[in-house]
């Protein structure tokens, strides 16, 4: 090992779905305090703490610190949509490649159960006088959600999804493909104890469920839910100075890569998550020195199964163009040539916004350290774990087997 | 009785006779928007032009939302125009809200609906795509 390298030196997700008697707060703090005693580590040896919460009322890292150890070590409280968890874990990442610290922690939590549709805006009258008088920076005399488009997300991912069925003449059913993927993220869930949800379901099923924007139906969509993840990062240098067994259970950060989106035409009246994951696929893989056939496994951000069909593009897992083909080949199952969400993606296994980014790299840690159970991916070496958070961010993490 | 007076839901549409939106072309660049500007996104020039979009487009991406935010009627078509280069938000209006009668590919144009008359007697003017007969 490199005393450059980066490396995971414990981590821990805990049980996605409803925690009604638990606050964020105890989430994160179970998530942390595990992901600490997963690293044979404590308080005492974090030099950073970054901690990302989007639904709460701020200031969660220093909440956490009151509940299970304080300090004095710099809080970074960070929030990037979706990807705020992969956000946090690529700060305490940066802080020991700056040398600031040798050891750093990162976790993100989120109560969702029961929220319902994120990211849609009502924008109704507010007084009983009814007058058109234009606001904002396109001067809208009323709402434009519903009038102008679509602000909700499942429309904003139906409409990336079938963007990408248009560019590349897709002639099929669009709805049953797009099913389809849901149908296996959800067969994948029934071996993930720690999904929201672990029901098989099938293709009648799934399009015979609740549409909420076409092609989308519930089942199609992620699951909000409760949930908290945590993960306890280490350098090279002090990876060295801890036990073989340690070392042997670490698994090294061949890559971490966050990007925003760059300018692209039409990507500010549909929001454009294919470049910036493009982008930061691209840094990835070179960094890393691993080719996308290299994979023995992807935990991408199904946030609906219109987005998991164009992240096998951007992520370069296919021929440009070709994710339909991948698709219907089969190489996504567990069984395939590169299994995609074996945890069962956020359609299943859930979405609870922060923790998705660094659960995401729970899972893949899980199968390089031969610890999935009955649902390792045999001889796991080589992983990598995709978020996006609308706006955008995306956060792409590359992850190694210990040689040891 | 004074005239009607109408007022567009958004200042990047242009009421009159022949309705249409206009967006802020970066005069550097070329980037083009319909928002209120600081800068361009993509060169960062600070001077823009205003320049027509076409009425006639490509749908080239699509919803049908029927579960949306409390206070948004569904459902409704939602989608992105190609407008002879410039892309825009829309939604597909004059149309049966299912995948037999909106399609990935069709033509559309420009066509506005009013949205109602404030206490003032002011009608919005809204706007959306509609199938090219």
């Amino acid at each position: 090992m490199s005393s450059d390298d980066i490396y995971i030196l414990g981590i821990n997700m805990t049980q996605f779905g409803k925690h009604p008697d638990k606050d964020v707060v105890d989430l994160g703090a179970e998530a942390a305090m595990a992901a600490l005693a997963d690293g044979g580590v404590t308080m005492a040896d974090v030099g950073i703490l970054a901690a990302g919460n989007l639904m709460g009322g701020g200031g969660f890292g220093q909440q956490l610190q009151k509940q299970i150890g304080q300090t004095g070590i710099p809080v970074f409280n960070v929030t990037n949509a979706c990807a705020t968890g992969a956000t946090a874990l690529r700060t305490a990442i940066m802080a020991i490649k700056a040398g600031e610290c040798d050891m750093g922690l990162a976790v993100g939590v989120e109560k969702l159960a029961g929220a319902g549709l994120l990211g849609a805006g009502g924008g109704g009258k507010k007084s009983d006088e009814h007058r058109w008088e234009p606001g904002g920076r396109v001067g809208a005399v009323t709402g434009t959600d519903g009038r102008i488009g679509t602000a909700g997300m499942p429309g904003t991912f139906a409409q990336v999804g079938m963007e990408y069925l248009h560019q590349n003449q897709y002639g099929g059913e669009a709805f049953e493909l797009f099913a389809k993927i849901s149908v296996k993220n959800h067969k994948h869930s029934t071996l993930n104890p720690l999904a929201a949800y672990t029901k098989e379901m099938t293709l009648e099923q799934v399009m015979g469920d609740m549409m909420i924007a076409y092609p989308n139906t519930r089942p199609m969509c992620s699951a909000n839910c409760d949930g908290g993840a945590a993960a306890v990062v280490v350098s090279g240098a002090k990876l060295k100075t801890l036990s073989k067994e340690q070392q042997r259970r670490a698994v090294k950060v061949s890559a971490s890569v966050l990007t925003s989106d760059p300018w692209q035409e039409a990507c500010q009246v549909l929001p454009d998550v294919n470049t910036l994951t493009r982008v930061a696929a691209k840094q990835a893989y070179e960094q890393a020195g691993v080719a996308p056939e290299d994979l023995d496994l992807v935990e991408l951000h199904d946030c609906f199964a219109t987005a998991e069909l164009v992240h096998y593009d951007n992520l370069m897992l296919c021929e440009p163009g070709g994710a339909v083909d991948f698709f219907e080949s089969g190489a996504t199952w567990r069984d395939g040539s590169t299994p995609v969400n074996v945890s069962g993606g956020l359609q299943s296994k859930g979405h609870p916004i922060s923790a998705t980014g660094i659960a995401n790299i729970w899972e893949v840690c899980h199968h390089l350290r031969g610890e999935a159970g009955p649902r390792q991916i045999e001889g796991a070496k080589v992983g990598l774990a995709h978020v996006i958070g609308l706006g955008s961010a995306c956060g792409v993490h590359i992850l190694e087997a210990s040689a040891a | 009785m004074a005239t009607m007076t109408q007022i567009p839901i958004v200042d990047y549409l242009v009421l009159g006779d022949d309705p249409h939106l206009v967006a802020s072309e970066c005069t550097s660049c070329g980037a083009r928007y319909f928002d209120r500007r600081n800068a361009c996104a993509s060169c960062f020039g600070t001077e823009f032009t205003k320049v027509d979009v076409p009425t006639e487009g490509t749908l080239r991406s699509f919803t049908i939302v029927t579960f949306a935010a409390p206070g948004v009627p569904v459902p409704f078509v939602a989608g992105i125009v190609d407008a002879g280069g410039t892309s825009v938000r829309t939604n597909i209006i004059n149309v049966e809200p299912d995948d037999e009668h909106v399609k990935l590919g069709m033509q559309v144009r420009l066509a506005t609906y009013s949205l109602g008359t404030d206490d003032d007697g002011t009608e919005a003017i809204g706007f959306g795509y509609e199938p090219k007969a």
